[in-house]
């Protein structure tokens, strides 16, 4: 059981390490979902939301990693 | 030509990024493995590492035909999720590692750290040590080759190209294989970090594609858009490593 639940932790690890970066990333995805689907926004600029909103996700995180050390 | 052309378009990041990726996770398994085998011998190893490829490869079977019963736009949605996750993570890791926030990945310090655990273990219990010695090589297979599998997986499955990114993942298996067997040392002379930033950078890059291919977002150029958001991501992170350095001048003066 233990072995399974070490697994199950490495498995979770390799997606979630930086638990604000996940999340980030989740919460963005949705709100492209949200705009395409209620919000009928332009498939394409849904597109750069989704993209500019990575990349911003990926510095606010490298940021606040660097500022709290 | 120009349908070879268009199809090497389409293969080269997904092959490339199989290999690459790949080439990182088999050198750590291949690190884990070599201190079972110092320590405790090649035959417990091999048979851990064994069992691990074995679960490996029912996992991809059981895990490969469901993966074709999935509509399409789900299963890019749902791994496109899943390679921003991973790539970003990677990406984010590496660019801390250049800005020396986090110290680089150290093949010989890994080793050292694992043998001497292994060392320690074995003697605090020695009736159970080739159990604890085999399960060590059996984890480090199955959790690193766990990785491969999702890689060649998300990188391969939105073209039909699983078969080509399988071939890039086992070519570096086979490289880190010849090379590890022949000098019998951790191969500590890659430049891991520099791996890690550029796989990092192609698993988002197809992270935005395929979540944006899933959501029903046409890119421009179809797979060239693949190029243009390598290259976002690329300066992302040469202006992340930037970013961290100056905070860290700027907290030390």
């Amino acid at each position: 059981m233990k072995f399974l639940r070490t697994i199950g932790k490495e498995i979770l690890g390799l997606f979630v390490d930086d638990e604000f970066l996940a999340l980030a990333v989740l919460i963005t995805v949705c709100c492209v979902a949200v705009l395409l689907k209620a919000f009928s926004v332009v498939p394409l600029a849904a597109g750069g939301v989704l993209l500019g909103g990575c990349v911003g996700v990926l510095l606010i995180s490298i940021w606040r990693t660097a500022h709290a050390r | 030509m120009l349908s070879l052309t268009l199809l090497w378009s389409t293969a080269a990041p997904a092959v490339s990024a199989a290999f690459l990726a790949s080439l990182v996770e088999v050198i750590e398994a291949f690190t884990i493995v070599l201190a079972v085998g110092t320590i405790r011998g090649w035959r417990l190893a091999l048979a851990g590492s064994a069992a691990g490829l074995i679960v490996l490869a029912s996992i991809v079977g059981l895990l490969g035909p469901a993966l074709d019963r999935l509509p399409l736009e789900w299963l890019q949605l749902a791994i496109g999720i899943l390679l921003l996750l991973f790539g970003l993570r990677w990406l984010r890791k590496a660019i801390l590692r250049y800005a020396g926030l986090i110290p680089l990945h150290d093949e010989i310090a890994a080793f050292a750290a694992e043998t001497s655990e292994l060392k320690a273990r074995t003697t605090r219990q020695r009736n159970r040590a080739d159990w604890i010695a085999g399960i060590t090589a059996f984890k480090a297979v199955l959790l690193e080759g766990l990785e491969v599998v999702f890689i060649v997986i998300a990188v391969g499955v939105g073209h039909g190209l699983i078969g080509a990114a399988a071939l890039g993942a086992a070519a570096a298996v086979a490289l880190v294989l010849a090379v590890g067997f022949a000098v019998r040392r951790p191969l500590a002379r890659v430049p891991e970090n520099a791996l890690k930033f550029g796989v990092g950078v192609l698993l988002s890059a197809f992270g935005v594609f395929w979540t944006g291919e899933g959501l029903g977002v046409p890119w421009p150029g179809g797979d060239c858009a693949l190029v243009g958001f390598t290259l976002v991501f690329l300066l992302a992170g040469v202006l992340a490593v930037r970013m961290a350095r100056q905070a860290i001048q700027e907290a030390v003066a």
